[in-house]
C-alpha cells in the first residue's frame, strides 16, 4: 500500500519534472577501473558505437540518445552508488552491471526507481529475485556450468580434474554448477578449493594440485587470476588445463599468461561475431580499430534492445517498455532475444572455446 | 615430504619479498618513530618503472638476462629512491616539530596521490611482461612429486639473503650506519654532535625505497603482471611482518616476513586455502598479545 502511494509520488514528481526533454539518458555500468577494467572497456565501446548509430538514423522517438557512464569496479557497495546516482540522473534505461556481485545489490535500487535493466551476468540469483525490471541476455551459470561440466566429464575421462573458485558470487555459483554436473556425470572432482582473488601468488594452490596429480582444473572466477595460476603452473613444471566460464573471453588473459593462454578452454555463448546478420556491425567496429570480442557486442545488442522495445512500446516510460520487452522478440546482433517470464533469454545456449594462439574459436 | 619442501621454498619465496618491504616500514619507524603508509605505493611504482625497463629492453633487442636484469635493477632502485626521497621531502619534513597525526595524515595522502597517479597515467588494466627467466632445477624427486625450485625464486632468496647480510653490516659498521643509529636514539643530540640530521632522515627513506625497488622487480620477474592496487595488499602484509618481527628492528622486519610467507603457504598447504589471511592475523594478534614489542623488539624505554 505504502508501496504504491510512493511509486505514485514518484510517477508524478517523474512527470513534471520530465517535459521538453531533448535527449534520452541511457546508461551503462561496470567496472570501468580496478582490476576487470578491460571487460568494462568492451562493454563502454559497444554502447557507444551502438548509441552513435541509434542517434545517426534518428534516435528513439524523436529524441536523441545519451550515454551515462558508471564504475562499480566489481565493488558492490560501489555498485550502490553508481545505481543511485543514475537514478538521479533519471535514466531511463540500465546496461550492467557486469560482476554479479554488483549486479545483485544494484538491481534493487533500480527496480525501485522503475528502471528497466538488461545484464550480462550470469549467476542465477540475477533473475531469481522476482524484480521485474530485469532482463538477462547472456545465458546462466547452472546452463554454463552444465556445459562446462559435462565437457569436462566426457572429454577427460580418467583424469584428475579440481574444481576451484574465488569466492565471488559469480565465480562460486558457477563452480558449484561445474562441479556438479561433473558428478552427476560420474566424474566426481578431485580437489574443491577456494582461493584469494586480488593476489599475487598462488603457488600454494599450483603446489597442491600437483601433489594430487591434477591435470584439469575448472575455474569458477576472473581471467587474471587464471593468468597468474597458469604462469606459476608452468614455472612449477605442471602441466595444467583450465576450464572457465565467460569471463575468459577477456583478450587480456593471453598478453598476460602468454602461451599458457592457449590451455585455457570456456564457455560462453556461441559466437555472435560468426553470426551473418552481425557483419555489418563487425565490420563497423573492425574499421574503427576495436575489435568486438567479448561484451563488445552484448553491449550493442542491450542498445538495440532498448531501440526496438522504446518503438515498439511507443514511449520510454517503466511500465510500458518492460511489457514490450517481455512480450517482444527483438533482432539483434547477438541474435534473436526475447525473454521467458524471471527475465531470462530463452534460448540461450553455451558452447566450449578454446583460446589458440591469440584467437578463441570453437574447442574440437 | 617432498611436498612441505616444495611449500617451503614456495613460502621463502613469498617472505623474502615481504621482508624486503618490511625493511622500509621498520628503518622509518626506527628513526622518526612513524609509519610510513605510502611505503607500499613506493614498492608499487617501483614495479611499474620495473615493467617499463623490460619493456624497453625488449624493444631494444637485448638477449643477456644477467645483462637486462643488472640494468633494470640500476635503473629502477635509481628512479625509486628518487621518490622515497620526493616523498620524505613532500609529506615529512615539512611537518616535522607538528604533531604526530599530521605527517601520519599526510603519508596517506602521498599513499593515494601516487595509487591515482599511476592509475590515471598507467590505466587500470594490468601489466603484464613475458616471463624473463623461465625453467628451474629438480631438487628432489620422490616417486609421487618432483620438488622443483625456479631459477627466479632462487635469485629472489639468494639476492634477499645477499642484500641482508650487507644491510646489517651497513648499519652496524659505517660511518653513515652509526649516524643513522644516533639519529634513532636521539635526533637532538646528534644534531648537536654535528650528525646531519636532514640528510640522514632522507638517506634512510632512500634506502627503504631501494630495497622496496628490488622487491618490486623481483615481483615483476616472479610473476609477470603488476598493476596499479598491488601495493595496498603487499602493504599490509609487509607491515603486519615488521609488527610482528618487532617494529624498528631490522632483522625483525626480515624474520617477520619470513615468518608470514611461511604461514601462508603452509596454511593453505595444509588447511583451507580461504582462511589464510585470518591464520596471518590470528598469528600476529596472539604474538602481540604475549610480546607486545613483537618478536625481536625491545620495549620502548620511555625518554626523559
Amino acid at each position: 500500500m505504502n508501496k504504491t502511494l510512493l511509486a505514485t509520488a514518484l510517477a508524478a514528481l517523474g512527470l513534471a519534472a520530465q517535459p521538453a526533454l531533448a535527449e534520452l539518458p541511457v546508461a551503462i555500468a561496470g567496472p570501468m577501473t580496478g582490476q576487470y577494467a578491460s571487460a568494462g572497456d568492451q562493454i563502454r565501446k559497444g554502447a557507444e558505437m551502438a548509441i552513435a548509430d541509434i542517434n545517426a538514423s534518428g534516435g528513439v522517438l524523436g529524441e536523441k540518445l545519451v550515454l551515462e557512464v558508471g564504475d562499480d569496479a566489481c565493488d558492490p557497495k560501489q555498485a550502490v552508488s553508481v545505481a543511485n546516482t543514475m537514478v538521479n540522473k533519471e535514466i531511463v534505461f540500465m546496461h550492467g552491471h557486469w560482476c554479479s556481485s554488483s549486479t545483485i545489490p544494484a538491481s534493487d535500487v533500480y527496480y525501485e526507481a522503475d528502471i528497466p535493466m538488461a545484464t550480462v551476468s550470469t549467476n542465477p540469483q540475477v533473475t531469481e529475485r522476482g524484480l521485474e525490471n530485469i532482463f538477462r541476455i547472456m545465458g546462466r551459470d547452472d546452463q554454463q556450468g552444465l556445459v562446462a561440466g559435462t565437457y569436462l566429464a566426457d572429454h577427460f575421462k580418467g583424469k584428475k580434474i579440481a574444481v576451484v573458485d574465488d569466492k565471488s558470487a559469480y565465480g562460486k555459483g558457477l563452480a558449484d554448477e561445474i562441479a556438479k554436473a561433473m558428478t552427476a556425470r560420474g566424474a566426481v572432482p578431485a580437489l574443491r578449493e577456494s582461493i584469494t582473488a586480488g593476489e599475487k601468488d598462488y603457488s600454494g594452490l599450483v603446489t597442491k594440485l600437483k601433489r594430487d596429480g591434477v591435470q584439469v582444473m575448472a575455474y569458477g572466477g576472473y581471467h587474471t587470476e587464471v593468468a597468474l595460476i597458469l604462469r606459476q603452473a608452468q614455472q612449477a613444471g605442471l602441466d595444467l588445463t583450465v576450464m572457465g566460464g565467460d569471463t575468459m573471453t577477456n583478450s587480456e588473459l593471453v598478453t598476460a599468461a602468454g602461451p599458457a593462454a592457449d590451455k585455457v578452454l570456456f564457455t560462453f555463448s556461441p559466437d555472435p561475431r560468426k553470426n551473418a546478420a552481425a557483419a555489418p556491425v563487425v565490420e563497423k567496429f573492425r574499421a574503427a580499430q576495436i575489435e568486438p570480442e567479448g561484451y563488445v557486442l552484448y553491449a550493442y545488442a542491450a542498445m538495440q534492445l532498448f531501440e526496438q522495445a522504446a518503438k515498439a512500446a511507443g514511449s520510454t516510460d517503466y511500465e510500458a517498455l518492460q511489457k514490450a520487452i517481455l512480450a517482444g522478440s527483438f533482432d539483434t546482433v547477438i541474435g534473436n532475444l526475447s525473454f521467458d517470464a524471471k527475465g531470462d533469454q530463452k534460448a540461450p545456449g553455451f558452447v566450449v572455446y578454446q583460446w589458440q594462439g591469440g584467437q578463441y574459436d570453437y574447442a574440437r | 615430504m617432498a611436498y612441505a619442501l616444495q611449500q617451503l621454498i614456495n613460502g621463502l619465496t613469498l617472505g623474502a619479498m615481504y621482508g624486503l618491504i618490511a625493511i622500509g616500514y621498520t628503518m622509518v619507524y626506527g628513526i622518526i618513530g612513524m609509519i610510513n603508509f605510502a611505503h607500499g605505493d613506493i614498492f608499487m611504482v617501483s614495479a611499474f618503472i620495473a615493467v617499463t625497463c623490460f619493456t624497453l629492453l625488449a624493444a631494444a633487442d637485448v638477449s643477456s638476462i644477467p645483462l637486462a636484469l643488472m640494468f633494470v635493477l640500476v635503473v629502477t632502485i635509481f628512479f625509486t629512491s628518487a621518490y622515497g626521497w620526493a616523498v620524505e621531502r613532500v609529506a615529512y619534513r615539512p611537518l616535522r616539530g607538528a604533531t604526530r597525526l599530521a605527517p601520519l595524515i599526510s603519508a596517506i595522502g602521498m599513499s593515494i596521490f601516487l595509487q591515482n597517479t599511476v592509475q590515471l597515467t598507467q590505466g587500470a588494466r594490468v601489466k603484464p611482461i613475458p616471463p624473463v627467466i623461465e625453467g628451474g632445477i629438480e631438487v628432489w624427486n620422490t616417486a609421487d612429486f618432483a620438488v622443483q625450485i625456479g631459477w627466479s625464486q632462487l635469485l629472489i632468496i639468494v639476492t634477499t639473503v645477499v642484500l641482508m647480510v650487507a644491510f646489517n653490516w651497513m648499519i652496524s659498521h659505517t660511518a653513515f650506519g652509526r649516524q643513522q643509529r644516533s639519529c634513532e636514539q636521539d635526533r637532538t643530540m646528534a644534531a648537536l654532535l654535528g650528525v646531519n640530521v636532514d640528510r640522514t632522515i632522507s638517506l634512510t627513506f632512500m634506502l627503504g625505497a631501494a630495497l622496496a625497488a628490488v622487491a618490486g622487480v623481483m615481483v615483476t620477474v616472479y610473476y609477470g603482471v603488476v598493476d596499479f592496487f598491488i601495493g595496498f595488499l603487499a602493504g599490509i602484509k609487509a607491515f603486519t611482518a615488521a609488527v610482528l618481527g618487532g617494529i624498528g628492528s631490522l632483522p625483525g622486519a626480515m624474520l617477520g616476513g619470513l615468518l608470514i610467507g611461511l604461514i601462508e603457504s603452509f596454511w593453505a598447504a595444509y588447511l583451507w586455502a580461504e582462511y589464510k589471511d585470518v591464520a596471518t592475523f590470528g598469528i600476529l594478534c596472539l604474538v602481540l598479545m604475549l610480546r607486545p614489542s613483537g618478536l625481536l623488539g625491545r620495549p620502548e624505554v620511555e625518554k626523559v
